[in-house]
């Protein structure tokens, strides 16, 4: 495979990418600029994070890539042979062996420790862009800790839904400083962010951005004294594998409409199965 | 042009390059987590740990100050030669490179701006010594407190105080190196409290 560049990227490119995850992380929330590269595959399939992870990944990495949860969408098993190709790496499903994991949507249930790295695939990385649609304001309201709009925009969704009606791509702020789009992970998720032994690196690739959270960082999700954060998930066990902890999909299983809700977490389900567990639709 | 110019750099550059920033990347990631580094043989006065961490961050968009005798001709040479990296001043590196007292006064780097704190130098500290004792840091990456040989305390309590703004510095000795960013909180710890009392 010698025609490709060791992670498909240049030396140049990486080194630039490198140096912007160095400032990321000495500035935990803020969006670095970053010069984002043309990279074989369509913006949707998360080519900031795939950016991010070629900057990051050695050959002795063990790989593991979620798409919300699963690790054998399309998008996911083609990242992850991506850098199988191009990188050398070996890979894996297990969230527990895995040494760098690139996710879309997720963060896996199964506490990461301490020499992992969660790199992110960010579609939007700018938490007050719709209140804003002007990149050099909404650089201004970072800088000036303007974040009232969006407490205004949250108090909204109260003062209509009787809650805040946000559910994914909730709010956080990073060291009582930078106001931070987790990416679309469910509020769910929230809670993980912070105090995590793992590094959490974000790459948004058609906004160039670039962010960090480094391990046992302090990030929380923006609420209200009379409407805390919760978070929330659909309030079953999982169907096959029986958690009653884990965030849960909800399938249609049959022509009659019949439902099932299942861990988002293909990896912690199956885990879960094998030691024994047993949900009430499992076979 | 002499010989060890040419030598000394990556074999390997792409492998080479990619494991010398995970240790730089986890050095930022946990300040004070003091880390190997290899793969570098750069001439003296730099360190081997200091050779990896200009090959692998620095390149021709990076403008190196070299501080005190960092600035030799040998020095020059091979950064030219394996970087391609511009000398320029104090006050519009990216990058620089020196023992601590020849860095001094910190007041010169850039610290970045307001709207993109991410525009400020980091300072790349060859040091005599690298421990795990010393300075207690708290902040970001550090799950309690952790603790790493300072050579002084007031210039990185002095550089918290402009948070979001501010220096990085990396500290690099033989094959190892550490680092501290920004964000961290710098104490004497109370053990060194006491030592200095009983000195003084
Ligand atoms: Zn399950």
């Amino acid at each position: 495979m010698t025609e490709y560049n060791f992670a498909y990227l240049d030396e140049q490119t990486k080194r630039m990418i490198r140096r912007a995850i160095l400032k990321g992380l000495a500035i935990p929330g803020y969006q670095v600029p970053f010069a984002s590269r043309e990279m074989p595959m369509p913006y949707g399939w998360g080519t900031g994070g795939v950016q991010v992870s070629a900057a990051v990944l050695t050959p002795k990495d063990m790989f593991k890539v979620i798409d919300q949860g699963a690790d054998d969408t399309t998008n996911a098993v083609s990242i992850r042979t991506f850098f199988q190709r191009t990188a050398g790496v070996a890979t894996t499903t297990a969230t527990s062996d895995a040494t760098v994991i690139q996710t879309r949507h997720r963060i896996p249930e199964e506490p990461l420790h301490e020499g992992q790295i969660l790199v992110y695939q960010v579609p939007i990385p700018e938490p007050l862009r719709f209140l804003e649609p002007r990149e050099s304001e909404t650089r201004k309201m970072h800088s000036l800790e303007e974040y009232g709009l969006m407490h205004v925009k949250l108090y909204e969704d109260i003062s209509r839904h009787g809650h805040i009606a946000t559910s994914y791509a909730y709010p956080v702020k990073v060291e009582g400083r930078y106001v931070m789009d987790p990416s679309p992970i469910p509020k769910f998720d929230n809670p993980k962010l912070g105090d995590m032994a793992a590094i959490q690196l974000f790459g948004a690739g058609r906004e160039q951005r670039i962010y960090a959270l480094p391990p046992y960082t302090q990030v929380v999700s923006l609420d209200f004294e009379d409407h805390p954060f919760e978070a929330s998930k659909a309030d079953h066990p999982c169907g096959m594998c029986g958690a009653t902890d884990s965030y849960l999909d909800e399938l249609i299983i049959d022509d009659a409409g019949g439902r099932m809700f299942v861990c988002s977490d293909t990896d912690y389900c199956e885990a879960r199965q094998t030691a024994g567990h047993k949900g009430k639709d499992a076979a | 042009m002499q010989a060890n110019t040419l030598s000394g750099g990556f074999t390997d550059p792409a492998t080479q390059s990619a494991h010398a920033f995970r240790s730089v990347m986890e050095a930022m990631a946990r300040p004070g987590a003091i880390q190997d580094i290899h793969g570098a043989a750069p001439p003296a006065p730099l360190s081997p740990a200091m050779g990896a961490v200009l090959l692998t961050l620095c390149d021709t968009q990076t403008p190196v100050y070299l501080a005190g005798d960092m600035d030799c001709q040998a020095v020059r040479a091979w950064l030219a030669f394996h970087t391609g990296a511009p000398l320029v001043g104090p006050a519009h590196c990216m990058f620089a490179v020196g023992k601590w007292d020849a860095l001094a006064p910190l007041a010169v780097y850039p610290i970045g701006t307001s709207e993109y704190p991410d525009r400020s130098a980091t300072l790349i500290v060859e040091c005599s010594e690298l421990a795990a004792s010393g300075a207690t840091l708290t902040g970001p990456g550090i799950k309690e407190t952790a603790t790493l040989s300072l050579p002084e305390l007031d210039a990185f309590q002095a550089n918290r105080t402009l948070f979001p703004l501010g220096l990085d510095f990396i500290f690099t000795c033989g094959e190892r190196l550490a680092a501290l960013p920004r964000s961290t909180e710098v104490t004497r710890s109370s053990s060194e409290a006491i030592t200095q009392v009983g000195a003084s």
